[in-house]
């Protein structure tokens, strides 16, 4: 089995939702970036979703945007991030690994040899946010051979038509995402949330993932009610950006730890 | 019909075009597709755009043959055709009153917009003022500082502008924080895209808004001189200007037509905005075209005197068109086009936007290779008003460095 369909698996069983942390490959810092990766993992995140740094990351807010381009300053590119798989697979790192990365980075490495690497080198899967369904076709057919999820959103917008669409072609997990909007922390989550994912799990078995807005362990635990995980990004460059330089891997473990918790039943099911 | 017409399908022109955005946005691109092909043809609509056009903005535009300028080229003739002379100041304004009917006959209340020059901000927040519709323009910090005079244009209009300080704080960054506040305000809010860029449906609906320069300029030059020209010429950033002019003549294999991208610094210099003669392909903003971006599809620093045309992409069909060689891409740099925009005020009486001055450029080299019997029409898309103290501060440049030499 799949990695990411192996996971969704156990923490059903667990009567645990999934917590899908967001980083960057090289932020902030390339050297520090390995063990700040394994730190994310050893402290509880299920399964985590590696940023390809692009520069103009259109689905971003301004959060994202700045840590994604402090990577790319940072000299990180598609190939670096793809031996950072390699690297953290080596170190013995089982967690589920998924790019989230904009269309033009894949398109220039070129799809054929980039379903060859990330597969050989562990990768799992892509999100990649400005790639819809309706266009996904021939990156599909490639990451599918080697095996590679390709994860879809549904948004608040998706229309049924859609969803039905989206659905058809969705592997690994559907990412719903909270808002009309673009990533960033958020004050409180959409009252219609919980009435979207419902929507949602009514036309698909695949687990649905939560992300956009997802700020600390009060908003982890809320979706944990009704989604099978929840993504977090902004919040944890955050944490990052506000720790000194010394003390980055510990208060992101710290962090994690509490988002994992948050993502445990208080009653497990028997 | 052309192959080119026959290419355009679901919203690719070839392989090229495509919608690669954010789910989100799903909903109103298809909204935007379906409500445009319903209200198009619709008598009404097409009644209301006229109208305006005609009473608001003053067309139809002249066409303006040169006479000093083109008097060493003897028998030569070369027609400008006159956008400068809108209301507003350039070809903006076409698709901007349009596209703000479409959008408040599809019940938008509020407009987003960005801006490279200024032009097609000032054009939008003119729309939006009579059509009572709200409007923000986003512009790139660096843009705002070099045409000041349309900041304050936006601003007395009513419009919201936001200064964008992101990336390289010109057009396309405009752009990215443009298509953001869409995705955060789907309900109401109508993206009003200015060129022929972007996701399906902009590229279709910019070129058919823009298509009256072509359609007006093709019936006024065989009404003056009795025959299609030899040759079309446009200046291309997005390539607004240029897909409206060459839509009339794209089935008229006799007229040669050519786009002019800036040159910027030289070709070779690393410092131009020539994706269509040194990009390659990629996704930008929503569409698969010719870019300028690394190996990496890292999208690259453009540079331009005219910010207009200041950007790393070329619109999807203009792309296409390369590929089939039914145009033929050329560039101009920023001393040449200055140059020609001085030229053009001293002897023709006319002061041409930047932009537009690429295309004048263009035309009088090209004029130098041409039998004495030649036809050349060029698109003079807007009106320098807005570049004078960016403008006169480098021609000073030019001449000093000159002198020392």
């Amino acid at each position: 089995m799949n990695r990411i369909d192996a996971v969704f698996a156990e923490l059903r069983e667990k009567g645990e939702s999934a917590l899908i942390p967001y980083i960057p490959v090289g932020y902030p810092t390339v050297e520090g970036s390995a063990s700040l990766i394994q730190a994310i993992a050893e402290a509880g995140a299920d399964i985590i979703e590696l940023g390809v740094p692009y520069a103009d990351a259109l689905a971003d807010g301004p959060t994202i945007q700045e840590a994604s381009l402090q990577a790319v300053t940072n000299g990180v590119n598609l190939k670096a991030c793809i031996s950072m798989v390699q690297e953290l697979r080596s170190r013995g790192l089982q967690t589920p690994i998924v790019f989230m990365g904009y269309c033009n980075s894949f398109l220039a490495y070129g799809l054929e040899a980039l379903a060859e690497d990330a597969k050989q080198a562990g990768v799992d899967g892509f999100i990649i946010p400005d790639l819809p369904s309706t266009m996904a076709k021939p990156y599909v057919e490639i990451f599918e051979s080697k095996g590679l999820k390709n994860i879809f959103f549904l948004a608040p917008t998706t229309s049924k038509e859609r969803e039905a669409a989206v659905v058809d072609q969705g592997q690994g997990f559907l990412y719903c995402i909270s808002v009309t909007g673009v990533t960033g922390e958020r004050k409180s989550l959409p009252e219609e949330l919980p009435a979207f994912v419902k929507q949602a799990r009514s036309v698909t078995n695949l687990p649905l993932a939560v992300g956009f807005g997802i700020s600390n362990e009060h908003h982890v635990r809320e979706v944990s009610e009704y989604a099978d995980g929840a993504i977090v990004g902004s919040a944890l460059i955050n944490v990052i950006r506000q720790a000194a330089p010394e003390n980055v891997e510990n208060e992101v473990r710290h962090f994690i730890q509490k988002l994992k918790q948050a993502t445990r039943k208080e009653v497990a099911p028997i | 019909m052309s192959v080119e017409l026959k290419a355009q399908v679901e919203g690719f022109f070839g392989q090229y075009g495509g919608a690669y955005v954010a789910e989100t946005l799903i909903r109103n691109l298809e909204e935007l597709n379906r409500e445009y092909a319903r209200i198009k043809d619709e008598p009404d609509f097409r009644k209301e755009i006229a109208d305006l056009l005609k009473n608001f903005v003053g067309r139809p535009t002249p066409i303006t043959a040169l006479h000093r300028l083109t008097a060493s080229h003897a028998g030569a003739k070369l027609y400008l055709k006159r956008e400068d002379l809108t209301h507003t100041g350039a070809h903006k304004i076409n698709n901007a009153l349009a596209q703000a009917i479409l959008a408040k006959r599809m019940g938008k209340t509020r407009i987003v917009a960005e801006t490279g020059a200024g032009q097609h901000g000032v054009a939008v927040a003119t729309a939006c003022s009579l059509l009572g519709l709200t409007c923000v323009v986003y512009m790139g910090a660096v843009d705002a500082e070099r045409q000041a005079p349309n900041v304050q244009r936006m601003n007395l209009l009513g419009a919201e502008l936001h200064l964008v300080h992101a990336g390289q704080k010109t057009l396309k960054d405009a752009i990215s924080e443009a298509i953001r506040d869409w995705i955060t305000n789907v309900e109401d809010t109508h993206y009003l895209l200015g060129s022929a860029v972007g996701p399906s449906p902009f590229p279709d609906m910019v070129r058919d808004f823009q298509s009256i320069i072509g359609d007006e300029a093709r019936a006024q030059i065989l009404e003056a001189e009795g025959r299609l020209p030899d040759y079309v010429i446009a200046c291309v950033g997005g390539g607004s200007n240029a897909i409206g002019m060459f839509n009339a003549f794209l089935a008229d294999p006799e007229v040669k037509l050519v786009g002019v991208q800036a040159a910027g610094e030289g070709l070779e210099s690393g410092k131009h905005a020539s994706p269509l003669l040194k990009g390659t392909l990629g996704i930008i903003q929503g569409s698969l075209t010719y870019m300028l971006q690394d190996a990496d599809g890292q999208i690259l620093e453009t540079h331009s005197i005219a910010p207009g045309l200041d950007y790393p992409g070329a619109g999807p069909q203009h792309s296409h068109l390369k590929d089939t060689g039914r145009v033929e891409y050329t560039s101009i740099n920023d001393k040449e086009a200055l140059l020609a925009f001085e030229e053009l005020c001293r002897k023709e009486g006319i002061l041409p936007a930047l932009e537009s001055s690429h295309a004048v450029a263009y035309a009088l080299k090209l004029l130098d290779t041409l039998p004495s019997d030649a036809l050349v029409l060029v698109n003079l898309s807007g009106r320098g008003d807005k570049d004078l103290s960016q403008a006169i501060a480098a021609l000073k440049d030019i001449k000093q460095s000159e002198v020392l030499v």
